[in-house]
C-alpha cells in the first residue's frame, strides 16, 4: 500500500513527469469528456461510492484515505464535477484528499481522448499520481493504442507505476523493461533503488533490483547521450536558420551597395510587430474560428511593412551616405535606436504572439528527442528563402542586374543599368526578408523591442566570416555559427559559447581575410 | 575628407585649447569654492563633479579620435577598454574599504553574499595603489596589443574592423555581467570609500579628484597632438586617405593602426581609472555595445579629424543629455539616435567644421566657389 503523504525524494523522482507534461503544454481538463449527468444520480444509496464521497468529506483521516482508495478503483470520470465540488468547499485536509483522486480519474478518462498528445499528457501524469491503481488501465489503453510515441509513454508510465508495486517479480521486471524503452524519466527512480540497495539492512532481493537497475541506467544514459547530441544538432540548425534569413538580406545589401545595416534587427522588428498588430486585429475583427490564418496573413503584412520602411530608410538617409561605409554603421546605428525606443514607447515591454494551432507542440522522432514545430517551421522557412533568393539573384531579370552593380557599379551604369534603382529596390527586397525573419521569431519567442538586439551581432559575425555577396558563404557561415554557439552552449554555458565564437571568428579570419568565399581578382581590394 | 591641417587652424586650435584649460582648471573650480552657495555665479559640489565625469569621458573620446579621425580605423569597441580601466581601479577602490564594509569583512561585499570565501589570484595585484594605477593603463594596452594585432596583422579593415569590435563589446558585456568571473556581476562594483587615504565623500577630495582630470585631459591632449604631428601621424593621416598607396609606398600599415590601437586604448583605459573615483561605481551597463557607440557619436559630434573637437563633443553631449535626461526621461534614445543620424548625414565634420567653415565664409568674398573647387580638388 502506498500512504497519501510521500517522502521528498519520492516526489523529486516525478519532477521529470510533471515537466514533460507541462513541456506538452496542453490542458488535460479540456479534454474531458462530458460527464452523464444522469449517471451518478441513478445510483443505489447503498452504493460504495457514495459512501465514499460522503468518507471524503468526513473529518476522520483514515476514512478519508480508505474513502480515496475506493474512489480511485471504482470511480469514474462522471465523478469529477462532484468531487470539485467537494474540494471546492472542503478544508485543506480534504482539498488534499480529493486531488490524487480527481487527478487519477480525469487523466484515465483522457486516456482514451482524441488527440494523441491528451492521451500522452494523461499518461505521464499518471506515472506522476504514483498511484498504482492505474497500471491496469494503462496496460488497457497502451495495448489498444495506435500511434506509437503514445504507447510508448503509456508503457513507460506503466513501468514506472510498478516500481512501486511491492512484488519484487514485478519490479524487476519493470526495471527491464524501463531499461529496454530506454525511459529517461525514469533515472532518478532507478537510482534511489540502487541507493536503498546500499544501506547496510538491504536484502538480496533489493541487490538484485539494484543489479537489474544498474544495467537499465547504463543502457538508458548511452541512448540518452546520443538523443541528446541529435537534440544538440537540431538546436543548432534552428538557430542557423533564424541566422541565415537575417543574414541573407545583411550580406545582399552589403554585397551590394557595401552598406552594413545596423537597423537590420529593427527591421526585424518590425516584421514581429506586423505579426502581432495582424494578430490583434484578428481578435478585434474577426470570429475565433479563423483565427489560425492570421499567421499566414501577417506574412505579407510583415514582409510589405518591413520593405516599406526600407525603402523609406533607403531614400531618406543611406542615398546620401553612399561610398561612405562607416558612416552608413552610423547613421543606421542611430535609426536602430530611435526604432527600438519608439516600440518601446508605443507597445511596452513585452507582446507576446500566440501560434497558430498546427505549430504547437512538436514530433516525437524518436525516443527521447522531441522536436517543436516551431523549429521545424523556421528550419523550412530558412530553406524556402533560400530557394527564392536564388532563384530571384540567378534566375530573373532583377538578380542579373544585382549581381552585375555588385561586381562593378561604374561599368554597369556605363551599359545603361539604372544603378540607383537597383540599390532601392534590393534594399528593399532585404529589408522584407528581415520582416520574414521577424514574422517566423514570433513563433520562437516574445515580440520585444531588443528582438533584434538578440541576433544582430551574431548575424554581422556570419556576414563577416561568409564573405562579401556569396549565398554559400552566408549559409556555410550561418551553419558554422549556429552551430557552434549551440555545440559550445551545453558545455560551458551561452555567455561563453558567444564569446567562443568571436575568438573562433578572429581565428578564422586570420585564416582568410576575406571570408569563406572570397571575391578574387580585382574586386577584390575594392 | 577633413582639409589637411594648416598652420592657421592649428593655431586656432591652440587657442581655444588655452581658453578650455583655462575654463575648466582654474575657473570652474574657483566658482566650486569662491562665490556663496546662493549666488548665480556658484557652481555646486555636484556640477563639479559632473563636469569631472565629462572630462574623463573627453580622455576617451581622444583615443577614439585618434584612430578613428586620424587613421580611419573605426573601433566599437572602445567602452571595453574603458571598462578595463575603471574595473582596475574599481578593485583597487574595492580593497580599500576593508572593514568599513557592510558585512565587516576585509572582501568586497558581492563576494560575501556569492560565497567566496577567499580573494581570487587576481584580485592581489590591486591590494596597492600602483597595482591599480598601472593595472587600468596597461590592462587595456595589452588586451588591445593583442587583439590588434590579430585584426591588423589580417588585414580586417574597416566595417569589418567594425563589427568584430562591436562583438568584442558584446562579448565582454556578457562575460562582465557574469558573477563567476568575480567581478561583481551585474552589480558591478560600489561603495567605495577611500582613495590613497582620502575620504571620497568629502567635496575637497572630489575637488582634487576634478583638478587631476582636467591634468590628465590636458597631458593626453598634448600626448596625442604630439602624435598627430609627428612623421607617424602623417603615415596615420596617409592610411586614412589611401591604405593601398601608403602600402605601395613601403609603409606596413598595420603596425602604425596596432601602435595606434594601443594608445588607444590606453587612453581609454586612463579614461576608466578617472571616472571610477568620481561616480562611485562601475558596472558592465558602461561597457556594453551602446556605451561604446555613444563614444563615437561625441568624437562625430564635435569633428573628427580633430583633437579638440573631441574633447568639446564629449561634453557637450554629455552636458546635453544630463540635461535632458532630467525633463524627459524617455526622449533620450531618440535624440541619441537622432544626432547620429543628422550628424553623419548633414555635419560629417562636427561643431568644430561648422565653426570653421563659418569662419572660412566671413573671410573670402566668393565664399561658395572656393568651397566647391576645394572639394573636387
Amino acid at each position: 500500500m502506498i500512504s497519501l503523504a510521500r517522502t521528498p525524494k519520492k516526489l523529486l523522482a516525478l519532477v521529470p513527469f510533471v515537466f514533460l507534461s507541462l513541456g506538452m503544454g496542453l490542458q488535460p481538463a479540456l479534454a474531458v469528456d462530458e460527464p452523464e449527468q444522469t449517471d451518478s444520480a441513478t445510483r443505489p444509496s447503498g452504493d460504495p461510492i457514495e459512501q465514499a464521497l460522503i468518507d471524503l468529506k468526513g473529518e476522520d483521516a483514515a476514512a478519508r484515505n480508505k474513502a480515496a482508495e475506493v474512489l480511485i478503483e471504482k470511480g469514474d470520470a462522471s465523478l469529477i464535477p462532484r468531487l470539485d465540488e467537494i474540494r471546492e468547499m472542503g478544508g485543506r485536509a480534504v482539498r488534499q484528499a480529493v486531488k490524487p483522486v480527481v487527478d487519477v480519474l480525469k487523466n484515465r478518462a483522457n486516456l482514451a481522448s482524441d488527440s494523441p498528445d491528451s492521451r500522452r499528457s494523461a499518461a505521464s501524469d499518471l506515472a506522476s499520481t504514483g498511484r498504482k491503481e492505474a497500471i491496469p488501465y494503462l496496460k488497457q489503453a497502451a495495448e489498444k493504442e495506435q500511434v506509437w510515441w503514445v504507447r510508448y509513454t503509456m508503457e513507460e508510465s506503466r513501468h514506472f507505476l510498478e516500481l512501486n508495486s511491492g512484488d519484487p517479480a514485478v519490479q524487476l521486471e519493470a526495471v527491464k523493461k524501463l531499461g529496454e524503452l530506454r525511459s529517461l524519466n525514469s533515472v532518478t527512480a532507478l537510482k534511489e533503488l540502487v541507493e536503498a540497495a546500499q544501506q547496510a539492512d538491504a536484502t538480496d532481493q533489493q541487490k538484485i533490483l539494484a543489479a537489474a537497475a544498474e544495467a537499465a541506467i547504463d543502457r538508458i544514459e548511452s541512448w540518452s547521450s546520443w538523443a541528446s547530441a541529435i537534440e544538440t544538432l537540431f538546436r543548432g540548425i534552428s538557430l542557423s536558420s533564424i541566422l541565415l534569413i537575417m543574414s541573407l538580406g545583411l550580406a545582399i545589401v552589403f554585397g551590394l551597395m557595401g552598406v552594413i545595416n545596423m537597423a537590420h534587427g529593427e527591421l526585424m522588428m518590425i516584421g514581429a510587430y506586423a505579426t502581432f498588430i495582424t494578430q490583434q486585429a484578428f481578435i478585434a475583427w474577426l470570429s475565433p474560428d479563423v483565427f489560425d490564418w492570421y499567421f499566414p496573413v501577417a506574412l505579407p503584412v510583415a514582409f510589405l511593412s518591413a520593405a516599406l520602411f526600407g525603402w523609406v530608410l533607403e531614400a531618406t538617409v543611406i542615398r546620401f551616405l553612399y561610398g561612405r561605409l562607416l558612416e552608413t554603421l552610423l547613421a543606421t546605428w542611430g535609426v536602430s535606436l530611435i526604432l527600438m525606443q519608439a516600440a518601446r514607447v508605443y507597445f511596452g515591454d513585452l507582446t507576446a504572439v500566440i501560434a497558430p494551432g498546427a505549430l504547437r507542440g512538436g514530433a516525437q522522432v524518436m525516443v527521447g528527442v522531441y522536436l517543436p514545430y516551431n523549429r521545424i517551421f523556421i528550419i523550412v522557412l530558412s530553406i524556402i528563402c533560400v530557394m527564392g533568393i536564388y532563384f530571384l539573384l540567378f534566375r530573373s531579370n532583377l538578380g542579373i542586374r544585382v549581381r552585375s552593380v555588385t561586381q562593378n557599379r561604374n561599368m554597369s551604369a556605363c551599359l545603361g543599368i539604372p544603378t540607383r534603382k537597383v540599390d532601392s529596390y534590393t534594399f528593399a527586397f532585404a529589408s522584407g526578408l528581415a520582416g520574414i525573419a521577424g514574422w517566423a521569431l514570433t513563433m520562437v519567442g516574445n515580440v520585444d523591442p531588443g528582438l533584434g538586439q538578440n541576433y544582430i551581432v551574431d548575424a554581422f559575425m556570419v556576414v563577416v566570416t561568409g564573405g562579401v555577396g556569396k549565398l554559400a558563404g552566408t549559409i556555410w557561415a550561418s551553419l558554422g555559427i549556429g552551430g557552434l554557439n549551440k555545440l559550445i552552449e551545453p558545455v560551458s554555458g551561452a555567455v561563453y559559447g558567444k564569446v567562443f565564437v568571436l575568438v573562433g571568428v578572429i581565428l578564422f579570419l586570420q585564416w582568410r581575410p576575406q571570408g569563406l568565399f572570397a571575391a578574387k581578382g580585382r574586386s577584390a581590394d575594392a | 575628407m577633413p582639409e589637411p591641417v594648416a598652420s592657421q587652424q592649428n593655431s586656432r586650435e591652440t587657442v581655444t585649447f588655452y581658453l578650455l584649460g583655462f575654463i575648466f582648471l582654474i575657473v570652474l573650480p574657483l566658482l566650486n569654492v569662491m562665490p556663496s552657495e546662493d549666488s548665480w555665479l556658484h557652481v555646486s559640489d555636484f556640477r563639479l563633479n559632473q563636469f569631472g565625469k565629462f572630462l574623463a569621458f573627453a580622455v576617451l573620446a581622444l583615443g577614439l579620435d585618434l584612430i578613428w579621425g586620424y587613421c580611419g580605423v573605426l573601433s566599437l569597441g572602445q567602452g571595453v577598454f574603458f571598462g578595463f580601466g575603471a574595473y582596475c581601479m574599481g578593485m583597487y577602490l574595492s580593497l580599500q574599504i576593508g572593514k568599513e564594509s557592510v558585512y565587516g569583512s576585509e572582501l568586497p561585499d558581492f563576494m560575501v553574499w556569492t560565497q567566496v570565501k577567499e580573494l581570487p589570484l587576481f584580485w592581489y595585484p590591486f591590494k596597492s595603489f600602483i597595482g591599480g594605477f598601472f593595472g587600468a593603463m596597461l590592462v587595456p594596452m595589452l588586451f588591445a596589443a593583442i587583439f590588434g594585432f590579430l585584426a591588423f596583422r589580417s588585414r580586417i579593415k574597416g566595417v569589418y574592423f567594425a563589427i568584430i569590435t562591436q562583438a568584442l563589446a558584446f562579448a565582454a558585456w556578457l562575460v562582465f555581467n557574469r558573477n563567476e568571473t568575480r567581478l561583481g556581476g551585474t552589480n558591478g562594483l560600489t561603495d567605495f570609500k577611500q582613495l590613497l587615504g582620502f575620504r571620497l565623500s568629502d567635496p575637497s577630495t572630489q575637488r582634487g579628484l576634478y583638478i587631476l582630470t582636467v591634468l590628465a585631459l590636458a597631458s593626453s591632449y598634448m600626448l596625442c597632438r604630439w602624435i598627430v604631428a609627428s612623421r607617424a601621424g602623417k603615415v596615420l593621416i596617409a592610411i586614412r586617405d589611401s591604405e593601398s598607396r601608403v602600402t605601395f609606398s613601403g609603409y606596413t600599415p598595420w603596425m602604425y593602426k596596432l601602435f595606434v590601437f594601443v594608445v588607444a586604448a590606453g587612453l581609454a583605459g586612463l579614461s576608466g581609472m578617472l571616472y571610477v573615483p568620481q561616480v562611485g561605481i562601475i558596472t558592465p551597463a558602461q561597457i556594453g555595445v551602446l556605451p561604446s557607440l555613444e563614444v563615437v557619436i561625441w568624437v562625430a559630434v564635435g569633428g573628427r579629424g580633430t583633437l579638440i573637437g573631441a574633447i568639446l563633443g564629449a561634453v557637450a553631449v554629455n552636458y546635453g543629455r544630463s540635461v535632458l535626461t532630467n525633463y524627459f526621461p524617455e526622449a533620450w534614445p531618440f535624440i541619441l539616435g537622432g544626432l547620429f543620424v543628422v550628424v553623419v548625414t548633414m555635419f560629417p565634420d562636427g561643431l568644430v567644421g561648422m565653426i570653421r567653415k563659418l569662419s572660412e565664409r566671413k573671410k573670402t568674398h566668393t565664399p561658395l566657389i572656393k568651397a566647391e573647387g576645394s572639394t573636387a580638388a
